[in-house]
């Protein structure tokens, strides 16, 4: 127990000298911000200057008013609605298929891992094309007549977020996989042994053994990606331009921020300060949902 | 028989084929836009990358694209740029997060406590949500449009520390107790035991914050004004949204350009690389 104990002689401000940059940093780059954006959004500061003033609730009344936010939020809501039983089932279908060693199974979960590493752009870039009007999805889909003219992935404000939660999507399974895959050396091997002897197939071994004994990992992977969806930016610059879409209609929250915030013409950081208090109490919600949700299967 | 009687061990054969089946299907699928990428950066300026014509294969592989990608555009410098922030961001994830990690697995000293839930408290909210702010306050502090301004905020993660000290925290006492005896003083058991003790965690940090400064857009994207600054994810996409934009073997060579390096780190480090999902899931 000789663990870092009071025999160990430690003035009062030794432990400061190791913690204390990091504990700075973190208050000033991980907590100042949250408070200080609360307070901004009872004014009208400009995001290069001036402007300031105290205009009491006018921001989040205007909010309330305005089309672009419901829009916004109806369009990040619709991102986690779609997006979070995804990333929850077929990750797990993944690890699932990539659990037993089989010879060259390691190549197949590295394949499988490379989308997490790329960098949100640079694979969005490449599914921009793919799903472009003469790109080899809607030519495919053209030779094997089941379309005549493109569809069109990006100029539907509706298509754009479908293709941008499939990216999304697409990114992430390597990376829940994984989490699965430790999830799934845990449950004990001969529960599928005795289901197997009763005469269980694959699908209700599945549904009886696999999914309760990663049920904890399950809900871990809904709330991470719930945040996730939330958070969505990139997916929609890339697909669907600097505007977010044909006027504007699929921007998700995070793009209507940026967008209201910090137009360095245009924006209002108050205004824009306002939405992101909408944007993290929904993350709030969304938590104790989770929470909430979790431990009533008990 | 051999590679039969070898197989034997991993279940049925039929099922086996079955398996190896699916696998090379969602292989496809996982892959597939990223060869499609490869591929088509690699064709010719004469052949085709879209309708009935083109093939995925380039008939005569070429690095054209690639020569072109670094005349026309100051690809060059938007990857110096990158790899400035990554070293940046590395090092500051590295050295402070493991001192405040060591410290934090030290029991008995006053504050601890609130120390650790400043830590906590500071993981609750989304960048997304403080962004705004944060950018008022970097620009108070003078640094928008520097990529110096890019790297503080993020320079320090409280998940880096958590990871350094869950690694402190797994070293026997007893091996502490030992180096007591021998009357060791604290910045000596530190750099004599706990430091080479935490070289895993480390690579996992060190990874972790490589990729991320690497991949990183929205906040470059808010901070940076100059072209000159660009990161290579933020150069890339104003490549796309240019005229060069047009020539799609460019767009894909910059974008090969973009994930190869993370690639090769992956390649050689892999199993670093899975251990830091475990890691990050303490989170």
């Amino acid at each position: 127990m000789a663990r870092g104990g009071a025999a160990l002689y430690r003035a009062w401000w030794v432990p400061f000298l190791w913690v204390g940059p990091a504990i700075v940093a973190v208050a000033v780059w991980g907590i100042f911000p949250f408070v200080n954006t609360v307070l901004l959004s009872f004014t009208d500061a400009k995001p290069l200057g001036g402007g300031g003033a105290f205009v009491g609730l006018d921001n989040y009344a205007r909010l309330l008013d305005d089309p672009d936010f419901w829009l916004a939020t109806k369009n990040s809501v619709l991102y986690a609605v779609f997006a979070v039983p995804l990333l929850v089932l077929l990750p797990l279908i993944l690890a699932q298929l990539v659990f037993k060693k089989i010879p060259g199974i390691g190549f197949f979960r590295s394949a499988f891992y490379t989308p997490v590493l790329a960098s949100m752009v640079a694979v969005g870039l490449v599914w921009q094309n793919l799903l472009s009007d003469q790109g080899p999805i809607n030519t495919a889909l053209g030779k094997l007549h089941l379309i005549d003219d493109a569809v069109p992935f990006l100029s539907d404000s509706t298509l754009i977020l479908a293709s941008a939660i499939a990216l999304t999507v697409w990114k992430g399974l390597g990376w829940y996989m994984i989490f699965y895959l430790a999830a799934l050396a845990n449950v004990p091997r001969d529960l599928y042994e005795a289901a197997e002897l009763d005469g269980a197939g694959p699908v209700r071994r599945f549904i009886h053994i696999t999914i309760p004994g990663v049920r904890l990992t399950m809900m871990l992977i809904g709330i991470l990606s719930g945040i996730g969806s939330l958070r969505v930016f990139t997916e929609i610059y890339v697909l669907g331009g600097a505007t977010g879409g044909p006027g504007g209609q699929a921007r998700t929250l995070p793009f209507y921020i940026r967008d209201a915030a910090l137009d360095p013409i245009a924006g209002n950081a108050g205004y824009g300060a306002a939405i992101s208090v909408a944007l993290f109490a929904m993350t709030c919600v969304l938590a104790l949902l989770a929470h909430k949700f979790g431990s009533k299967e008990d | 028989m051999r590679v039969a009687a070898r197989l034997r061990g991993y279940g049925r054969p039929r099922e086996l084929v079955v398996r190896y089946v699916v696998l090379t299907l969602v292989l496809a699928l996982m892959v597939g836009p990223l060869l499609w990428q490869l591929l088509s950066s690699l064709k010719g300026d004469g052949e085709a990358i879209f309708g009935d014509a083109a093939g995925l294969i380039p008939r005569e592989p070429t690095l054209e694209a690639y020569q072109t990608v670094f005349d026309q555009a100051p690809m060059a410098r938007y990857m110096l740029n990158s790899l400035i922030m990554c070293a940046l961001t590395v090092t500051s994830q590295v050295i402070f997060p493991t001192l405040a990690g060591y410290m934090m697995s030290r029991q008995g000293w006053r504050g601890r406590k609130a120390v650790y839930a400043v830590l906590i408290v500071s993981m609750i909210f989304p960048f997304e949500s403080i962004m705004v702010s944060l950018f008022m306050m970097v620009r108070d502090a003078g640094l928008v449009d520097n990529l110096i301004g890019v790297w503080l905020p993020g320079a320090i993660a409280a998940v880096n520390v958590l990871i350094m000290r869950a690694t402190f925290d797994a070293v026997p006492d007893e091996v502490e107790d030992a180096a007591l005896l021998d009357g060791a003083n604290e910045w000596q058991r530190f750099t004599k035991i706990y430091l080479p003790a935490s070289v895993g965690a480390m690579m996992v940090v060190i990874i972790n914050s490589f990729i991320a400064a690497w991949d990183d857009f929205l906040w470059p994207f808010i901070v940076l004004r100059s072209e000159n600054l660009f990161t290579l994810t933020l150069g890339l996409s104003r490549m796309a949204e240019s005229s060069l934009g047009y020539d799609v073997r460019i767009v894909m060579a910059g974008s090969v350009i973009s994930i190869a390096p993370i690639l090769i780190l992956f390649i050689v480090l892999q199993r670093w690389f899975y251990k830091g999902v475990a890691e990050g899931a303490v989170k």
